[in-house]
């Protein structure tokens, strides 16, 4: 398992590569730059500010700098809060977030398995059609229309919850955001665990239980651990989502994510907050992905040997 | 393909969905012209009006909007009667009137032009005759008062081109990928799918966002970013079928006969890919809009004056206590496509797999 896990933390440096070196030359190619303000500094003044951020040197040196700096874990200053480092930002950001990606995927996964679970058991009654017609909404209806819809009716019109703002995760400010970011999840694992569950249900040994007599509840159990792995093996892109989405939600409810972190430096030209993100973006799929590797080869032993 | 066709039409939700997306499209394309109103026009005086069919101005409204003007015309309004379609008033002044402040009426989105039916006391007395304008807002209209239908209708426009002209592009590059690794096999297949592996990986919608923060948006930037960061699913699809098409004998008649590999791909492994792909695409498009719309709601597709449904959900979320009607137009346009397009993907699915369908 350690070989596995390794083997694959090898496979992702490419990509890491790709992400590194196409964020940093795709924002270098950009015009505009990060000390651009209203009022020109006078040139002495950019001199100095791209001397010290090490600007003045060729692109290919300020690459290498970078990627050195990177592999020592330095993710270096920051150029838009300028007394801030890029690792200090996220130590603020990244609390949020994860709080946030976290609560939504465990919404997500209770509500979602549990939905689907629901109508699988109960096919073509009411309650699957209910079912159906939910998830079909919770994918349809984008995000953006949800969350002013419920800033609208849980925060205005009945004044249950605040709008917005983070007030160091007090509970009361978390529930729209987290709901909102998990509703699209509900409805793609509600119908990803009915569809897996119909086909266990319909297969060979769990009419063999049924047939020797096994209470509903035990034959239950088995057919949804059977048919917990395609929902297991897209936890990945799952989360991959979690994450887009919370750009989004940071930016409606006006978070202090990472992913608010994200837009305002793109904003800002902050090359390094930038690129930071996108590096811990994509370090955090990667690591999801094994993860989700490993939970499948749990549940489904095969997949274990085949690797 | 014709059997495929007879199941699609007997699944009564996707040919449901086909008719929706047929009258969304044609709406669209033609539907700005029949609304009566330029989606760009500006009517101040009618600004954040709920949706009705019922035509402006409202009656109630009649005698305060014309106050208003004679206050800006420096006379005092007598007599506000309305018959039929015809404002009828007598305006008077202490000194006489300058007859070219009539032109303030038919300014005001209200009314039409004004005649002169009577001049009396030396001009300082005049009965006024003005056609009432009769505009009707079925959707409303937003914040500067401008017509949501219309809107929404030009918006949907530059949303389905994207959708489709993205889709296009994803398409084309996956085909030809998935193809042409799945044709070749071997190591060159490997390679390619490698990099594939690598760009899954990749975290797009953050380059896609960087690429259109940097580099000014514009609808030519945003097909292309969409296009190429859709392509990945595409090429999977069409390389497992190739791969599974390589060995099959009329693939192996057509080599044994010389037959070059452009000829090959196309005339025997892409008609056979078309399954799948039709599906793939389809259920693409949704994806596509919804990443436009993600776009443009933060401010980085579509630009003024140009919207998009995207741009249109933005304007109407930050109306959204004054005029929750702005959010409600474009929002159930958006969210009819998609399903529209979601449910025929899957009816395409089943139809042209029936094996499948019977799982779900």
């Amino acid at each position: 398992m350690i070989g596995f896990v390794l083997r694959r933390l090898l496979q992702a440096i490419p990509t890491l590569f790709v992400v590194v070196t196409l964020s940093f030359f795709l924002i270098r190619l950009a015009p505009g730059g990060p000390f651009d303000l209203e009022r020109p500094l006078p040139p002495a003044a950019m001199a100095n500010l791209a001397r010290v951020y090490g600007l003045d040197q060729p692109l290919v040196v300020q690459y290498g700098r970078y990627l050195a700096a990177l592999l020592t874990g330095d993710f270096g200053p920051s150029f838009s809060f300028r007394d801030l480092t890029v690792a200090e930002l996220f130590a603020r950001g990244l609390p949020v977030s994860i709080t946030l990606g976290a609560l939504a995927l465990g919404l997500a996964l209770v509500l979602g398995i549990g939905l689907g679970a629901l109508a699988a058991f109960r096919r073509g009654g009411a309650i699957d059609r209910l079912v159906g017609l939910t998830a079909g909404l919770t994918l349809a209806v984008p995000t953006f229309v949800v969350a002013p819809l419920l800033q609208i009716v849980f925060g205005l019109s009945l004044r249950w919850l605040p709008v917005g703002s983070w007030e160091g995760g007090a509970p009361a400010h978390l529930v729209l955001p987290v709901v909102t970011l998990a509703l699209p999840q509900v409805g793609a694992l509600a119908r990803l665990t009915r569809a897996s569950l119909a086909e266990v249900l319909a297969a060979q040994p769990v009419r063999t239980q049924r047939a020797m007599g096994l209470p509903p509840h035990r034959i239950a159990r088995h057919a949804l651990r059977g048919a917990l792995l395609p929902v297991v093996a897209i936890l990945g892109p799952t989360a991959a989502s979690l994450l887009t989405g919370s750009v989004l939600v940071e930016t409606i409810f006006g978070l202090p994510g990472i992913g608010r972190y994200f837009i305002d430096g793109a904003l800002n030209r902050d090359y390094t907050l930038v690129m930071g993100t996108v590096v811990l973006v994509a370090l955090f799929v990667i690591v999801l992905n094994i993860v989700a590797d490993l939970l499948s080869g749990l549940i489904d032993p095969r997949l274990r040997i085949s690797r | 393909m014709r059997r495929a066709w007879g199941r699609l039409a007997r699944n009564r939700p996707a040919m449901a969905a086909l008719a929706t997306l047929l009258a969304v499209a044609l709406a669209c394309l033609v539907g700005p012209a029949l609304t009566g109103h330029d989606p760009a026009r500006i009517y101040p005086d009618l600004v954040r009006t709920a949706p009705s069919f019922r035509p402006h101005p409202r009656p109630d409204s009649i005698a305060p909007a014309v106050e208003r003007l004679a206050f800006r015309m420096r006379v005092a309004p007598e007599a506000i009667r309305v018959e039929g379609d015809t404002l009828h008033l007598v305006l008077s002044a202490p000194r006489p009137i300058d007859e070219r402040v009539l032109s303030y009426l038919p300014r005001s989105d209200l009314f039409g032009p004004a005649t002169i039916v009577a001049r009396e006391a030396q001009g300082r007395r005049l009965t006024v005759e003005a056609p009432l304008r009769r505009l009707s807002f079925p959707l409303g209209t937003d914040v500067l008062g401008r017509d949501l239908l219309s809107r929404s209708l030009v918006a949907g426009r530059v949303s389905l081109l994207i959708g489709l002209v993205a889709t296009g592009v994803a398409m084309g590059i996956g085909v030809l990928y998935g193809a042409v690794a799945g044709y070749r096999g071997g190591r060159v297949d490997a390679a390619m799918m490698r990099l594939v592996d690598v760009l899954y990986a990749l975290p797009f919608v953050f380059f896609v966002i960087m690429l259109l923060v940097f580099f000014r948006a514009g609808i030519g930037l945003i097909l292309v970013a969409i296009g190429a960061v859709e392509w990945l699913d595409m090429a999977r699809i069409v390389r497992a079928q190739t791969l599974s098409l390589r060995h099959r004998d009329f693939v192996r008649a057509a080599e044994a006969l010389g037959l070059s590999t452009v000829a090959i791909l196309r005339r025997h492994i892409l008609p056979n890919t078309l399954g799948p792909v039709t599906v793939a695409a389809t259920l693409l498009v949704p994806r596509v809009i919804l990443l436009e719309s993600f776009l443009s709601f933060l401010g980085l597709g579509v630009q003024e004056p140009a919207t998009s449904w995207g741009a249109l959900i933005a304007e109407g979320s930050r109306a959204l206590e004054s005029a929750p009607w702005m959010l409600a137009a474009p929002a159930g346009f958006l969210v009819a496509t998609l399903v529209a397009l979601n449910v025929l993907g899957d009816g395409l699915a089943d139809a042209l797999d029936p094996r499948l369908s019977e799982a779900r």
